[in-house]
C-alpha cells in the first residue's frame, strides 16, 4: 500500500499499485480482487485512477500492433501513449485526430475519459476517431466492441471513467497532416462577449481555444486570448521549413523544483502572470507559425508542472454549459472567481460542438477549465461555481474532477444515475471500482 | 547514410527492450537475441511500426556456449554494435543453499555473458571496428551478504569488460562498462527500492546511446552510484564484516 493520487496530488488515498505483464496475470487480478480500477498514465487530475485499494498500472500494454498505411487506422495496446503515436507517425505524415491539452495520455485514458480537444466543435470527442475496443471484463472475457458490435459496452465505455473493465487494445484512426506546423491566428478579446463571438465567428477553424484572465473584472470580464489553428500546408512554411515539413526543433525541457515554494503562488503573483500573460499575447497578437507541441501541448514542455501547487496539490474545475445559458453561466462563474480573488494560472475557455454519447463529458456549448490550488478557499468557491453550473443547466468532467460530491452529481447529470443502474445490472459494479467512483456512487 | 544494426542479448529484458528502442528511434536497424526469440514477434511489429526500422530476431541461450560461434555465424550480418542486457538475479538465499543455483547465478551474469562478447569481440577485432556494450552491476563492486553471489558474478564481468577494452582498444573497437544501480524492471518487481536512487529502464537506456555515441568506458547510470560505491569500496574491511548494507 502507498499513496496514489492523479494529476493534481489530491486527494491522496491509500492503494496497492500492480503492474500486470500479460492478459493472463491482468485476468487474475481482475477475478481475485475484490475490485480493481486501470491507470494510465495518471494525467486525470483527482482520483479517477486510483483503486480502493487495487489498482492495476497499464504501462506495460504498450505495444503498437498495425498500422494501415493507406486508411491510417492505428492499432496499439490501452497503455501506448498519445505521445508515442505522435513520435512514430507524425514524420509520417500521420496526427492523431483528437488530442486533449497533454500528449502525455494513454489510449485507455484518452478513450475511459472520451477527452476532447481544441477541435471537438468540428470532429467530436475520442470516441470519434475509435473503429473498435477490447475491453477485458469482470470475468476476464476480452470483447471487442464498436459501434456495430457490443455497441451498448462501447458506448459506455468511451467516457466511463474505467468502470465498465480494462481497455486492453483499440483501433483509432488518425489523419493525414502536410506538416508538424501550426497556423496559429491569435486575437485578443476585450471581454466576455467578444471572445463569444471571435468563437461563433469561427466554427469554421479547425482548432480553436480561449486562454482566459479570470481575475479580470467589471467591463474587462473574461478578457481572453483567442486561438485559431490549422495545419499549416508548405505554402505557409519558410523555405527551411517546407524542405522538412515534419522536422521540428525539439523545445527545451524543462523541470519544475520538487516543491515550488508555496509563497510564490498567491493572489498578486497569479494576477500579475495573468496580465502579464494577456499583454504578451495581445502585442504578438496576430498570425504565426508554430510548433504542434507548442500549440498543442504547451505545459509538457515543463515537466512536473503539478508541482507548483506545492503539497497540498491542486485541484480542476472544468464544466460545460449548454449553448443557449452559457453567455449568463460563464459570466457568473467569472464573476464569482473575480470576486474571490481565487485566480488560476490556467483558465481555458473551449466552444464545443454537439455530442450524445451516453456518459461522455462533451456537450454543444461552452466549457469553462480552471485551476486552484487546495484550499478552504478554493473548495468553498468551488462549490459555489458547481451551484452556479447546475443552475444553468451544465455538467463536471470526471477526468477532472476531485472533490465533487454524489449530489452535485446527480443534479447536474441525470445520466450518472443511468449509468451507474447499469453497473449494477451487468454485474461490473463489484469489479471495477475508483475512489473516484465511490466518491460519486458510480 | 545508413546506420549499423544493433545487437541486443538478452532482448527480453525491460533493459534490453528499453535499449531496442533507443537505438530504434535512433534509426538503427535491431537484432534482437533471446531464448524463445518467436514469443518477441509482437516486440518486433511495435519496434518497426514505431521507428520504421527493420527488426529481426534470434535465437539465442547465454548458456550454451557451445553455440555462441553458430550463433555469430547465423547473424544477417556483424552488428556494429552489441549489447550484452543479460542478466539473472537469482535469490541470495537461495544460492547459499544450492550450489547449483550459485551457479546458475554465476553463469548466467558471467560466463554467458562474457562467452558471447568475447565470441563477438574477435569478429569486431578482424574488422577493425564496433562497440561492445556489457551491462554489469554496482554490485560487483562489493560483495556484501545480501547478494554476493550476483555481486561476485557481475565483479567478474565488470574485470572482464575491463580487461576486454584495454586489449582492443588499440584495435579500433571499443568497450562499454554500464553500472546500473537499482532499476525498476521486472527483475526487481516488488522490491522496496529507494525511489530517488531507483532508475527506469528507458534511463539505462540513454546512458548506453550516450556512452556509445561518447566512447565512454565506464558509465554509472545515476552518477550518485559513483559516489556511493566509492564510499561502500574504502569502508575498512574489519568495519565492513560488522555492517549489514
Ligand atoms: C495538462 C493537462 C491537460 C489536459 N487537457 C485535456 C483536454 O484538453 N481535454 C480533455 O478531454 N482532457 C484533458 N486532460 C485530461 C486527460 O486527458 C484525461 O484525464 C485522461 O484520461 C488522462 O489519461 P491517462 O492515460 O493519464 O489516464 P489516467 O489518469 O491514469 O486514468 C484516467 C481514467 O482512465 C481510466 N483508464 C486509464 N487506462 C485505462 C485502461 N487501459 N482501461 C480502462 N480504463 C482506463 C482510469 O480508470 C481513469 O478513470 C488534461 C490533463 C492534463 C494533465
Amino acid at each position: 500500500m502507498r499513496g496514489l493520487s492523479g494529476w493534481g496530488n489530491y486527494p491522496v488515498s491509500q492503494a496497492q499499485l500492480l503492474a500486470p505483464r500479460s492478459e493472463a496475470e491482468l485476468k487474475r487480478l481482475i477475478t481475485e480482487s475484490p475490485s480493481v480500477i486501470a491507470r494510465g498514465n495518471g494525467r486525470a487530475y483527482g482520483d479517477s485512477a486510483v483503486g480502493v485499494p487495487t489498482t492495476l498500472h497499464m504501462r506495460h500494454f504498450n505495444k503498437m500492433i498495425s498500422f494501415d498505411a493507406t486508411t491510417g487506422l492505428l492499432v496499439a495496446e490501452g497503455g501506448v501513449l498519445l505521445g508515442d503515436v505522435i513520435s512514430a507517425f507524425l514524420p509520417r505524415g500521420w496526427f492523431p485526430a483528437v488530442v486533449p491539452g497533454t500528449k502525455f495520455v494513454t489510449l485507455g485514458g484518452a478513450i475511459a475519459a472520451d477527452v476532447h480537444g481544441k477541435n471537438h466543435h468540428k470532429d467530436g470527442s475520442f470516441r470519434s476517431c475509435l473503429d473498435w475496443v477490447e475491453v477485458m471484463g469482470p470475468d476476464g472475457t476480452v470483447r471487442r466492441c464498436s459501434a456495430r458490435e457490443n455497441s451498448e459496452l462501447f458506448n459506455w465505455t468511451a467516457g466511463g471513467m474505467g468502470l465498465t473493465g480494462v481497455i486492453l487494445r483499440a483501433a483509432i484512426r488518425l489523419r493525414r497532416v502536410p506538416s508538424a506546423w501550426i497556423r496559429q491566428q491569435t486575437t485578443p478579446a476585450a471581454n466576455l462577449d467578444a471572445a463569444i463571438e471571435i468563437f461563433e465567428r469561427s466554427a469554421d477553424a479547425t482548432y480553436s481555444v480561449a486562454w482566459i484572465d479570470c481575475l479580470a473584472g467589471g467591463d474587462k470580464l473574461g478578457r481572453s486570448l483567442v486561438m485559431l489553428g490549422e495545419h499549416a500546408g508548405l505554402q505557409d512554411l519558410s523555405y527551411a521549413q517546407a524542405a522538412q515539413p515534419f522536422a521540428i526543433p525539439r523545445a527545451s525541457r524543462r523541470t519544475v523544483p520538487p516543491v515550488f515554494p508555496s509563497f510564490a503562488l498567491n493572489r498578486f503573483s497569479v494576477r500579475a502572470f495573468n496580465a502579464a500573460y494577456y499583454w504578451a499575447g495581445a502585442r504578438k497578437a496576430g498570425r504565426q507559425i508554430t510548433g504542434y507541441d507548442s500549440f498543442f501541448f504547451p505545459l509538457d514542455a515543463l515537466l512536473g508542472w503539478n508541482r507548483i501547487y506545492g503539497r497540498k496539490g491542486f485541484a480542476q474545475f472544468q464544466c460545460v454549459l449548454p449553448l443557449d445559458s452559457a453567455r449568463a453561466g460563464l459570466r457568473a462563474l467569472l464573476k464569482a472567481i473575480s470576486a474571490a480573488g481565487q485566480g488560476s494560472f490556467l483558465a481555458v475557455l473551449k466552444r464545443l460542438g454537439p455530442q450524445d454519447s451516453p456518459f461522455s463529458f462533451p456537450m454543444e456549448g461552452y466549457t469553462l477549465a480552471l485551476d486552484f490550488p487546495v484550499n478552504r478557499r478554493s473548495l468553498q468557491l468551488m462549490q459555489d461555481l458547481d451551484r452556479i453550473t447546475i443552475a444553468h443547466g451544465g455538467r463536471f468532467y470526471l477526468a477532472k474532477d476531485s472533490r465533487m460530491s454524489r449530489d452535485t452529481l446527480r443534479a447536474a447529470d441525470p445520466r450518472a444515475a443511468e449509468y451507474a443502474g447499469m453497473r449494477q445490472m451487468s454485474g461490473l459494479h463489484p469489479s471495477f471500482q475508483s475512489a473516484q467512483s465511490q466518491r460519486l456512487s458510480l | 547514410m545508413t546506420k549499423s544494426p544493433v545487437l541486443i542479448l538478452g532482448a527480453r529484458s525491460d533493459i534490453g527492450l528499453a535499449v531496442a528502442h533507443a537505438y530504434a528511434a535512433q534509426g538503427h536497424p535491431v537484432h534482437l537475441a533471446a531464448r524463445n526469440a518467436g514469443s518477441l514477434e509482437t516486440r518486433k511489429t511495435d519496434l518497426e511500426l514505431r521507428h520504421s526500422v527493420p527488426v529481426t530476431l534470434h535465437e539465442f541461450d547465454a548458456l550454451e556456449l557451445e553455440d555462441h560461434e553458430r550463433f555469430a555465424d547465423a547473424l544477417p550480418e556483424l552488428p556494429g554494435i552489441a549489447v550484452s542486457a543479460i542478466g539473472f538475479m537469482g535469490e541470495q538465499g537461495e544460492s547459499e543453499n544450492s550450489p547449483a543455483a550459485a551457479v546458475q547465478v554465476l553463469r548466467s551474469n558471467f560466463e554467458g555473458p562474457a562467452s558471447i562478447l568475447a565470441v563477438l569481440a574477435s569478429r569486431f577485432e578482424q574488422r577493425g571496428s564496433g562497440t561492445l556494450v556489457g551491462i554489469s552491476s554496482v554490485a560487483g563492486d562489493r560483495g556484501r551478504a545480501t547478494n554476493y553471489v550476483y555481486g561476485s558474478a557481475k565483479a567478474g564481468f565488470t574485470a572482464f569488460l575491463s580487461g576486454l577494452r584495454n586489449r582492443l582498444a588499440r584495435k579500433g573497437v571499443h568497450v562499454v562498462t554500464v553500472l546500473p544501480g537499482f532499476v525498476a524492471t521486472q527483475m526487481t518487481e516488488g522490491m522496496d527500492l529507494p525511489e530517488k536512487l531507483t532508475a527506469q529502464p528507458e534511463e539505462v537506456a540513454r546512458a548506453i546511446t550516450d556512452a556509445t555515441a561518447k566512447q565512454k568506458s565506464v558509465v554509472y547510470v545515476r552518477p550518485v552510484w559513483r559516489l556511493i560505491m566509492l564510499i561502500i569500496r574504502n569502508i575498512p574491511e574489519g568495519v565492513f564484516k560488522k555492517m549489514s548494507i
